[in-house]
Order: structure tokens, then C-alpha cells, then sequence
């Protein structure tokens, strides 16, 4: 589904990304942990089409070259980010909002749209995914909403857009253990065969919950280690320490 | 990761293509038109004033405005820059109409009625906006004015201005000039001299009445200026909704538009005024556009009456106006509701002004100004509270929304409180279309222009909650077709 080639980006003179390859498969879940800085979260702009990088490499998604498509193509080509700070837009609601979106991508699949009346019994539905409220309908997009409040909201939205590739950055930051357990089988739920999951975060916590099919160490821009679950709990026992060598052979001091 | 502080970065070739689009309005319609010579002077007042068939008294007031005008400057103070106005290169007086009366809205010519059919406005009372009363004003003159008889039927006169001097000049007699006087200011006052026609309401005690009424103004003819003057009076009790539009021309010449609009209010009375004002702005490189320098007030002088103040602001080169209230009833109340665009290279300096006198009166501001392209957009308010005015309160808000790095917005609150009971909050905001907003939307797939009107229009959100149901969806759309018009 997804095949990253010697990916790498540069922002401000800076190179944040050095050379990343990774390929997943539809179904499968891939979780990349790392240090701050490490490059986890400039791989989740690179992949949606943040502007402002210059790139080089290659990131193939179901065949089409995906760095030439705008943010918003890539979306209507089933990309979807949870975004690690969801910002807020006054005034705009969040039931609009949503069926605005999910409209476009119905649009551009030349699927009908879904009347306000069909999009309200629908989103409801998937609200309860995430036991939030349904009153969260009418508020603006992400006002006043806690930091548990806007994670289920971004999982909420993946449940309305049903994407085929999801990438949850530091999903969990922010909550605490009910809230995460919420937000966890939210996503476990949308869990299915055609669907690919890249879990970007700093705690092995999480992947207790959203267990991966492989775990990958991203450092200095590049991923130095993979290997199943168990990485994980590994990590979660000696820290990143370990990998220093692996630093010092992309040539970054630790 | 820190949001750079521009974002025009992430305006797509396709928002720039479309800041070329053309004003939708721009078309001239080619109608014979009797005009006077350019130039101003007391023989051009008097020509004005016979043309209309008007009374002494009326020409006299003409006179002496025109005689205090002289002895003014134009103002200076303004956040806006343009060349000195030529004002004896200005004509005075445009008639679009064929020289027979007509007696019904049939006999409208009938190319003036396909203008406004371009225009979206139905001149036929059967027609699509069946609920609205239209006063259809081209350059200097009435050309119609719809549901009449209807209206007249229940006490309630709307008409032209030129109309209702003949038909009702004591009303006229007693009105013109309480609210703003002819003194006013360098515009009122030439307004005051020069003004050919504007519309006329009078809504008599204890009436609602029963359908919007609305003025359409259109500037068709070249070089002309537009001096309309309205006056809407609400007797005891009495309740209208007003709207007021207007397109203009795609000309490169700047053309002058200084109007008066004054209202009354008597006890329990209601005027609700709203304006969805989409001028000519002129081209990209700031060629062009009418100037739209306006004098607006409201007195709500009985008790317990309100006045609210509802305005869209899309088009003008320059607009320049204060729209205000003031408060002499106790109990009074006063409303200002304002989104103002300014792209391209517009300008606007523009806000209200609230003069609180009676006991108890409350006034509430609410302004959202947006900038894009290299637009200058400037709020300048007044909250004057009186000695007399105990219990008073203001609630103002002013919110600046910025698109792009080229365009600026400023904030001048100027307030003035001679009574220690008086109440006033302030809020002000500054804030810049996100980069992170925009990347959002365009995430969850909807498309950048999109985007950035759905942005737009949530920031606007408070005050087209205001506006009467079918215009709040016009101004949604002219502000969507405007920033389309000029985002890169």
C-alpha cells in the first residue's frame, strides 16, 4: 500500500528526515517510537503534504506517486492524519465540518453526497465509537475541547472518513488511562483487512491497547531499528540507550 | 513544529488564477440617459432641485448646505490614501428613465428591468423575492419602487425620496436633517447640497410591518456621482426591516458615492437596517472602484426603541463610514453588526459610533474585519457616554482576520465616559488564517478555496446570524465569490 523510499526532507537548511524506507501492507499495523526529534512527526507532515519541506526519495501509495498530490488528493485517496495538535476553527461546526469533508471525498469517488438528515444519523452512529457526546456535533471545530475531547474528536472524524490509510501521531499524549482506553478501541474497531495504521508515539503504553504488527525505532531522521511488539517492550525496559551505535553510524553525536 | 508567520505559501496556483476573476457586476447597460453638465455650483443645485420639481424651502436647505460646504476641507484623519477628488469633474445628476411617468412597475423600460434581472433583483412583485419591497435607484433616480399599494394599504409609505417630498412633505419638512445635519461633515454636507434620490419609509404607530423593504442601488452612468439620501422613520410601537444592496460598473475611473441614511425611532419602536454593500472595488492593481464615503445614524430618540445596524462590506475602492446610534430614550438600544472585506487594494476605514444619552441605554458592537491580498482594513469606533446617560452599557468586540502577508488591519477604539455609572467591555482580536487551519480542512479533503471560505464565514459567523434568512446567504456567498476574487 505504502512504500517509503530513502525518503528524506529538509526544512529551514535543517535535514530532519535522512534516508527513510519503509513499506506497509494493507491490514497491517506499524508503530514507530523514537526520542523527541527524532523525525516521527515531520514523517506524518511529510506524508499528508505539509508545505514548506524540500524532499527527495519516493513515497508510493497504491501505485501513484504520492509527493505530487496536493494535501486534500491525498485525502480523497483514502490518507488520513490524527493529528498530534488538532487546531481549532471558531465558528465553523463540527457536524458541518465533517459532512463538508466527507462530502468532498464522496465528490471526488463519484459517489453521491449525503444530505445533512443521512450524515447526522451516520455520524451519531460513529460517535459511539468514541463515547463522546452527540451535543460535540453543534460546537465548533475542536473550541473549548479538552485535550482527551479533541483525540476522540480526530478519531471520530477517521470513523466518518474511513480511510484506508490511517497515521495517528502521539494520539495518546494528553490522556489519561480512561481516556486512552476510549480512544484505543475506537481505533481498534476501525481495525479491518484493508486498512494500513501507522502509530506514531513516545509510550509503549499505547501499544498495549492498538497492538502493532511491527514496531520501528526512528532516530536522527532515520529508522535505525524494526522488529514485532516485543521491540517495544524492550525499548520500554533500556530505553533508546541502546541504540546508540546506531546513532553514531549516521553520524550524530547522541 | 513552529507555524511560519505567512501563509501565502500554501495559496495554490488555482486561488491565484481565480484572483484574476472578474467582478461579477461589472457590465454597464447601455440605456439613454439625460445628464447635466459636469461641475458644481449653485446653477447645478437649481437645476437638481427644478428637475425634481421641488419646494423653496427645499432648494433653500440645498443652498445653505452648499454655502457651508464651501467653507469646508475634505477630512484627513482617515487610515486611508487616495488622490484629491475633483469635484468639479464629478456629474451631479443621472436619469436613466424615459421622460413619460409610468404608473406601474410594468411599464419599467425594459432595459432597465433586464439590468437588475443581471443583477438577481426582480422588479416583477410576483417574482422570486415576494417577501422583499424593492426601491430600485440607478444613478440619481428612482426607477421603481415594488408593493406600493400593498403596503400603503396598512399605513406604511415607502417610496422614493423625490416622490415622498411631493406626497409627504411635512414628514420630509420635519425629518431631513435631524439626525445628521446638514452641518455634519464635509460629505453629509455636500450630500446635503447635491442629493438627487434615496428611498423613503414611514411606518405608522403600532404597525409590524409585513415584508422586508429594500433599496437596490445601482451606479450605471460614467463620471456620475451617487448622492442618495434615505430616511426611515418608525412611529410608536412600530417595527421594519431594511435592506439596502449595491453593485456597480467596472470603470477606471474612481466614482464618488456619498449617501446620508438617517433613521428615527420613536417609543418602542424597532428599525432593524441592513446593508450587503458590493460596489465595484477596482482591479487587482487598485485601478478603478467607487469611493464609498457614507454618513449613517440612527436616532433612537423614544423609549425602550432600538436600532440595529447590520452591515456586509465587500466592495468599494475605499469605504469610509461609521454607521452609529444615538441613544436618547432611556431604555434605548443600539446594534452595530459588521463583517468588512477589504482585498485587492481596497481600504476601508469603518466602524460605529454610539452616543449614549438617555438613562439605561445599552449599545453592543460586534466587527469582524478580514484582510487579503494588499487590503487595509482599519475599525474606528466611538462609545461616548453622557452625563446623563446612568446605567449605560456597551459591550464592543472587534475581531481582525488576516489572509496573507501584503494586507494590515487596525484597531482605533476612542472612548469617552462622563458618567460613573456607566459600563464598558472591550474585546479585541487579531488573528491570522492558519497555516494549521487551512492544512486541516485540506486534510479531511475539502479543497484549499473552500476551505478558506469556510474559515472565513465561521469568523463571520455572529454577525450573518443577524442579517434576515435569504441575505444571510447572499453575503456568504458574495464573501466567498470576493475572496475568491483575491487571495495570492
Amino acid at each position: 500500500m505504502l512504500k517509503i523510499n530513502e525518503l528524506r526532507a529538509t526544512i529551514d537548511n535543517k535535514e530532519i528526515l535522512r534516508g527513510v524506507n519503509l513499506e506497509l501492507k494493507a491490514g497491517e499495523i506499524h508503530a514507530i517510537m523514537g526520542p523527541n526529534g527524532s523525525g516521527k512527526s515531520t514523517l506524518a507532515s511529510v506524508l499528508i503534504g505539509r508545505d514548506g519541506y524540500e524532499l527527495s526519495g519516493s513515497v508510493e501509495y497504491e501505485g501513484q506517486d504520492l509527493l505530487a498530490l496536493s494535501p486534500e488528493e491525498r485525502a480523497a485517496a483514502g490518507i488520513f492524519l490524527a493529528f498530534q495538535h488538532p487546531v481549532e476553527i471558531p465558528g465553523v461546526g463540527n457536524m458541518y465540518f465533517m459532512r463538508t469533508a466527507l462530502n468532498s471525498l464522496r465528490r471526488g469517488r463519484g459517489q453521491e453526497e449525503l444530505d445533512a438528515v443521512d450524515f447526522l444519523s451516520f455520524a451519531q452512529e460513529r460517535m459511539k465509537l468514541v463515547e463522546m457526546d452527540p451535543t460535540f456535533m453543534n460546537r465548533s471545530v475542536n473550541e473549548g475541547f479538552s485535550g482527551g475531547e479533541k483525540k476522540r474528536n480526530e478519531i471520530w472524524q477517521m470513523a466518518i472518513l474511513e480511510p484506508k490509510l490511517a497515521i495517528l501521531d502521539e494520539t495518546d499524549s494528553g490522556l489519561d488511562i480512561d481516556a486512552l482506553r476510549i480512544v484505543a478501541s475506537g481505533v481498534n474497531a476501525l481495525r479491518n483487512e484493508g486498512r494500513a495504521m501507522l502509530v506514531i508515539t513516545h509510550h509503549q503504553r499505547l501499544l498495549d491497547y492498538i497492538v502493532p504488527d511491527y514496531v520501528h525505532v526512528m532516530a536522527a531522521g532515520q529508522i535505525v531499528h524494526s522488529g514485532d511488539k516485543s521491540l517495544a517492550l524492550e525499548l520500554e525496559a533500556n530505553g533508546y540507550v541502546g541504540l546508540t551505535p546506531s546513532l553514531a553510524q549516521v553520524g550524530v553525536a547522541p | 513544529m513552529s507555524a511560519p508567520t505567512s501563509t501565502t505559501s500554501l495559496i495554490s496556483d488555482e486561488v491565484r488564477e481565480l484572483a484574476n476573476q472578474e467582478y461579477q457586476y461589472g457590465f454597464v447597460t447601455d440605456i439613454e440617459t439625460e445628464v447635466a453638465p459636469r461641475g458644481l455650483n449653485e446653477g447645478i443645485i437649481r437645476l437638481i432641485s427644478a428637475k425634481k420639481k421641488e419646494p423653496q424651502w427645499l432648494l433653500e436647505w440645498r443652498l445653505k448646505a452648499y454655502q457651508h460646504w464651501l467653507t469646508l476641507t475634505p477630512p484627513t484623519w482617515q487610515h486611508v490614501t487616495y488622490g484629491p477628488i475633483d469635484y468639479q469633474d464629478i456629474i451631479y445628476y443621472a436619469d436613466p428613465r424615459p421622460k413619460k411617468q409610468i404608473s406601474s412597475m410594468d411599464e419599467v423600460d425594459p432595459e432597465l428591468r433586464e439590468m437588475f434581472n443581471k443583477l438577481g433583483i426582480s422588479l416583477g412583485e410576483q417574482e422570486r423575492l415576494s417577501g422583499v419591497a424593492v426601491d430600485a435607484i440607478v444613478d440619481s433616480v428612482s426607477v421603481g419602487t415594488t408593493f406600493k399599494d400593498k403596503l400603503a394599504k396598512i399605513g406604511v409609505i415607502f417610496c422614493s425620496f423625490s416622490e415622498a417630498v411631493h406626497s409627504h412633505p411635512e414628514l420630509v419638512r420635519k425629518y431631513l436633517g435631524s439626525v445628521v445635519p446638514y452641518k455634519d461633515n464635509f460629505f453629509a454636507t455636500l450630500n446635503s447640497a447635491v442629493f438627487t434620490d434615496g428611498s423613503f419609509c414611514y411606518i405608522p404607530k403600532g404597525v409590524r410591518c409585513p415584508m422586508e423593504l429594500s433599496t437596490y442601488f445601482r451606479i450605471n452612468a460614467a463620471d456620475t456621482g451617487q448622492f442618495e439620501r434615505t430616511l426611515i422613520i418608525a412611529e410608536e410601537g412600530a417595527y421594519v426591516s431594511y435592506l439596502e444592496g449595491c453593485t456597480a460598473p467596472m470603470r477606471d475611473k474612481n466614482q464618488l458615492h456619498a449617501a446620508v441614511v438617517e433613521l428615527v425611532a420613536l417609543d418602542d419602536a424597532q428599525i432593524k437596517y441592513s446593508t450587503v454593500q458590493n460596489w465595484y472595488p477596482g482591479d487587482a492593481d487598485g485601478k478603478g472602484g467607487i469611493y464609498n464615503f457614507v454618513t449613517k445614524r440612527g436616532m433612537a430618540s423614544g423609549r425602550n426603541s432600538k436600532i440595529s445596524w447590520t452591515q456586509v462590506e465587500t466592495g468599494s475602492a475605499i469605504t469610509w463610514k461609521y454607521p452609529g446610534v444615538i441613544l436618547k430614550g432611556d431604555n434605548s438600544v443600539g446594534e452595530f453588526y459588521s463583517v468588512a472585506l477589504t482585498a485587492r487594494r481596497q481600504q476601508a476605514d469603518t466602524g460605529s459610533k454610539m452616543v449614549h444619552i438617555g438613562k439605561n441605554t445599552k449599545s453592543t458592537i460586534i466587527s469582524k474585519g478580514i484582510s487579503a491580498g494588499h487590503g487595509q482594513m482599519t475599525y474606528r469606533g466611538l462609545v461616548d457616554m453622557r452625563k446623563s446617560a446612568v446605567g449605560a452599557r456597551n459591550f464592543t468586540q472587534c475581531d481582525s482576520l488576516l489572509i496573507g502577508k501584503d494586507c494590515a488591519s487596525n484597531t482605533f477604539p476612542y472612548i469617552e465616559v462622563k458618567n460613573q455609572t456607566g459600563q464598558i467591555e472591550h474585546e479585541a482580536s487579531t488573528s491570522k488564517i492558519g497555516e494549521e487551519q487551512l492544512l486541516y480542512c485540506r486534510q479531511r479533503g475539502i479543497p484549499e478555496e473552500e476551505a478558506v471560505s469556510m474559515i472565513v464565514n465561521g469568523f463571520c459567523r455572529e454577525v450573518f446570524k443577524m442579517l434576515p434568512m435569504e441575505f444571510a446567504v447572499e453575503a456568504q456567498k458574495l464573501l466567498t465569490v470576493s475572496l475568491e476574487g483575491s487571495v495570492g
